[in-house]
């Protein structure tokens, strides 16, 4: 197998005295999805942020392509290309569908030497990759505010994407959505894995991770508490090692050694 | 599990059936300037009707309420792109009356030329609507608190300097101190005047019928004031709608974090977006101050909030990230109207207020609706 796109090496995080990440190593390839699963304040946004530019490790180290990375602010980390959709934070819902797909790189053509946003190739480009993601837009023109949660989840994968991302990062993109856009959601992580971008899926449940995720990592209170790959752990199995340690005994028969 | 083709379907090619599909007529109306588009029809009707014989839409009528839209504008302009950039200016009116004093200061008294004067102001008063910016944006405070304690530094300093280097709270004498200028008719000069004259000439226009202006317009050209008003217009509307930095206006405003995240320079944004109100209340300041031929310490007052609400008028978001150039300039239009149009009906101008308290609400009713039509809620 090729190497890993990226690599964290034992990230420690703390925020004062509060310790947020106790040293969560873990490694994405190309084109596989890893679902990254936990409670509430078990260290996971904490931890794609570290990957996404957003907070610098205390300690620890990130490796992208195989080279040391330190990245100063989320731009960085773009421009390497590892791109995050946060769940409520990607859209501006007044704004337009293609404004919003390209905001921060907003295409221009020049016209007697003024440089102006160019409009046209926006709309064209948004309702293609859009339609490339199975999503039918009456118009680029629309405010994301008239689409579906799933929609808008759909509209920045598609724009992070479009953008060159190789590790495309995504904080529960599925919880607060209904049953048919959570569909639509996984479908499109779906897509995108198939192109050969990783992709880091962040979520509380466990059947959506099993219907997309290739491997799966389990934070508990800043710390890994499992990690294991399709096939060697059933939903049940990672549904108790979610819920915490109690019934952890029983199950390191089956992860023996990925522990 | 272990087969990929276990992710659920995906909706084909054919249109989601629960979306319905919109009139293109309704599509046009739900815009943000529809607010400002109304309420200048109602207020053009109303004074059709009840004022049309007071002279307010003759030559020099309308050259009377133009003038005072125009300065509306002008200050309309940078508050609504601060506005949709997510933030506030209380400094306007206090910046008018600094600026104008500061012109007056440095041309009358210290003895500068003119238009030294004038740039050295723009630059001063740039710098300081950076540093509210600047303020602002390493402070986190709202930028009202900021800019409110601007109002009042700004207002107490222009008074200041004004009675400790002339003992007087009106500098005068621009009018010598701006003879043969090149920069001071940018601001206070007259354009077309040889159109003007020659309309007069063929009887279209009202001229003088005596005096020592005889057979002179009454309108003799349009006042720099209405081209800078055009201009910054012009300018607003473009920089907005039609360039890559007036989707990074929109996307600081509409949600400053979601903006950084990809990459856009929220904070540079901020800071220009103040320092172009700053600009904005320069030029207001500037066009009164030569026209005038005095600066006084007490210009401007209220300006900052006739600027907010044109703006608000005009359909833009008080919370940012929403709003529009053309908006913004109708909003100023109706205030303009109105305030000269109730004086050539000879109402009692106290009513101003009144009305304009009334179509500030109305204003806002109608665009709170239009706004949740935009994003599909009812
Ligand atoms: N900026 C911050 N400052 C202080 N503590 C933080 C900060 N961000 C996260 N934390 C703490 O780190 C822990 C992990 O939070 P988070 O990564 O958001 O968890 P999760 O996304 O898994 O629910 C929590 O206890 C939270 O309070
Ligand atoms: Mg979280």
């Amino acid at each position: 197998m090729s190497e890993p796109i990226i690599e964290m090496k034992k990230i420690e995080k703390h925020f004062g005295s509060v310790i947020a990440l106790s040293g969560v190593s873990l490694k994405v390839m190309p084109g596989e999805c890893l679902c990254l699963l936990g409670d509430n304040g078990a260290g996971k946004s904490t931890f794609i942020k570290t990957m996404a530019g957003v907070h610098k490790p205390s300690v620890g180290e990130i490796y992208f392509e195989g080279k040391s990375m330190d990245f100063d602010c989320p731009r960085d980390a773009i421009i390497a290309g590892i791109a995050t959709v946060y769940q409520d934070l990607a859209m501006i819902p007044l704004m337009s569908v293609a404004r919003n797909f390209f905001m921060g790189n907003e295409p221009t053509k020049k016209i007697a030497g003024i440089s102006f946003f160019d409009h046209k190739l926006a709309n064209e480009v948004t309702m293609k990759e859009m339609k490339k993601m199975g999503i039918h837009l009456r118009s680029a023109d629309q405010a994301i505010g008239t689409l579906s949660g799933g929609e808008r989840q759909t509209v920045a994968i598609a724009r992070a994407v479009y953008f060159g991302a190789k590790v495309l990062i995504l904080d529960e993109p599925t919880s607060a959505l209904g049953v048919r856009q959570t569909a639509n959601v996984l479908a499109t992580i779906d897509k995108v894995r198939k192109r050969g971008i990783a992709v880091v899926f962040i979520t509380h449940n466990v059947r959506h991770a099993m219907a997309v995720g290739d491997t799966f990592t389990v934070l508990n209170r800043g710390r890994t508490l499992g990690s294991a790959r399709k096939g060697e752990i059933t939903s049940e199995e990672l549904q108790n090692l979610m819920a915490g340690g109690a019934t952890l005994a029983t199950l390191e028969g089956s992860l023996a050694g990925t522990i | 599990m272990t087969e990929t083709t276990s992710t659920p379907p995906v909706s084909t090619d054919k249109p989601d059936e629960r979306v319905k599909t919109r009139s293109s007529f309704r599509q046009a109306l739900i815009r943000p300037e529809l607010g400002g588009i109304c309420g200048t029809i109602l207020v053009f009707t109303f004074f059709l009707l009840t004022a049309s014989d007071s002279g307010m839409f003759s030559a020099s009528g309308v050259m009377n309420w133009s003038i005072v839209s125009s300065q509306f504008i002008i200050i309309a302009v940078g508050a609504c792109l601060l506005m949709i950039a997510g933030e506030f200016d209380l400094s306007v009116g206090s910046m008018i009356g600094f600026s104008g004093m500061s012109i007056a200061l440095l041309s009358v008294v210290f003895g500068l030329p003119m238009w030294m004067a004038i740039i050295a102001t723009f630059i001063l008063c740039m710098g300081i609507g950076a540093l509210s910016g600047w303020l602002v944006i390493k402070t986190g405070l709202p930028s009202f608190i900021v800019t409110l304690a601007f109002l009042f530094i700004l207002r107490g300093l222009t008074i200041f300097a004004a009675i400790s280097t002339t003992n007087k709270t009106i500098v005068g004498g621009i009018k010598d101190a701006a003879e043969g200028d090149w920069l001071a008719p940018l601001f206070g000069g007259k354009v077309l005047t040889g159109l003007f004259q020659w309309l007069g000439d063929n009887g279209w226009i009202e001229t003088f019928e005596r005096g020592f202006k005889k057979g002179q317009p009454v309108v003799d050209g349009i006042p720099m004031l209405m081209v800078w008003a055009v201009i910054l217009l012009i300018f607003g509307h473009w920089l907005l709608t039609k360039t890559k930095f007036g989707n990074w206006i929109f996307a600081s405003g509409g949600n400053a974090q979601a903006a950084t995240y990809v990459g856009v320079p929220v904070n540079r944004v901020k800071i220009l977006m103040f320092m172009f109100t700053a600009f904005c209340a320069c030029v207001f300041a500037t066009s009164q101050v030569i026209e005038f031929g005095s600066a006084g310490a007490d210009r401007g007052l209220l300006k900052e909030f006739e600027a907010i609400i044109s703006v608000v008028i005009g359909g833009a978001l008080l919370t940012g990230g929403y709003g529009s150039v053309i908006g913004a300039a109708l909003g100023a239009i109706i205030f303009g109207v109105v305030q000269q149009g109730l004086f050539f009906a000879g109402v009692e101008s106290s009513l101003f207020r009144v009305f304009l308290g009334a179509i500030l609400l109305f204003a806002v009713i109608l665009n709170t609706y239009i706004r949740r039509m935009i994003t599909g809620e009812k």
